[in-house]
């Protein structure tokens, strides 16, 4: 499945929308991390914990968005966003939308 | 009048502690953000949607890359402090661009390790996640890697 976030696929032509699909996740933080990030945030530096939470949600939300589009018989998902949101108290929703479409390569035989 | 006294020591030895660690990690992450773009090669970064001439075009595919950092509490305090009486908070918006350099450097890896020589429709987003006692902002940054025909 090709993805990209540009509105045509470079090298190729779209010969067919197959319509919106989305996925998203919702990720509550756990309260040793929120402690941990708490003291992170006298001393500084990065919240690592929290950076590959999100990474790993952010990841679920688009899988969970290309198998719509596998569904719906797309090779390719374009114009990509990504939103994220605040729900809860310490909970977060990530967000991954795009337009699931059938794409041919340029100059490529029949 | 000692619980007063404890509290201000306290507070007084978060302030300098948070200063001294927050310079030193502040230091250290950008020592390592320049020795990780310095290892990168160079490669074209653009926000727009059209692929740039010049690029013979073989697959596309969806990069990005996450960062979230933290701030100090002596950060937190001159941002407490600047509130009062309005201004550019300084402290915080050298963190921001930290975290922005680490997800674009992230994404940026990626796109390499794809063998591209471009990422186009690069978007950079903040999201605030927090609501606990510490707020939690994360920067990510995303676009489209083109890898050339070889």
């Amino acid at each position: 499945m090709i993805v990209v976030n540009t509105e045509t696929v470079p090298g190729y032509t779209v010969t067919e929308a197959k319509g919106l699909v989305q996925g998203n996740t919702i990720r509550a933080k756990n309260t040793g991390r929120e402690i941990g990030a708490g003291l992170k945030n006298l001393v500084g530096g990065e919240l690592k914990g929290y950076t590959d939470l999100l990474t790993e949600s952010r990841r679920e939300a688009l899988q969970r968005m290309l198998a719509q589009a596998d569904e719906l018989g797309a090779n390719a998902v374009v114009n990509v966003r990504f939103t994220t949101s605040s729900v809860a108290a310490g909970a977060a929703e990530l967000y991954a939308y795009g337009t699931a479409v059938v794409v041919a390569k340029d100059g490529a035989v029949g | 009048m000692t619980p007063l006294l404890v509290a201000v020591g306290v507070t007084l030895l978060l302030l300098v502690g948070g200063l001294i660690a927050g310079r030193l990690t502040e230091r250290a992450h950008l020592a390592r953000l320049d020795s990780a773009e310095a290892a990168l090669p160079s490669i074209l970064l653009t926000d727009l949607k059209t692929t740039p001439p010049g690029i013979d075009v073989d697959a596309a595919h969806l990069v990005m890359g996450e960062s979230v950092i933290a701030t100090d509490y002596w950060k937190t305090f001159a941002a407490n402090v600047r509130n009062l009486f309005g201004g550019e908070v300084r402290s915080l918006g050298t963190l921001m661009l930290r975290a922005r350099r680490q997800a674009r450097l992230r994404m940026v890896q990626q796109a390499v390790q794809l063998g591209a020589t471009a990422v186009i429709n690069v978007r950079f987003e903040t999201a605030e996640i927090g609501g606990g006692r510490a707020p939690i902002t994360e920067v990510y940054a995303y676009g489209t890697a083109l890898v050339p025909r070889s």
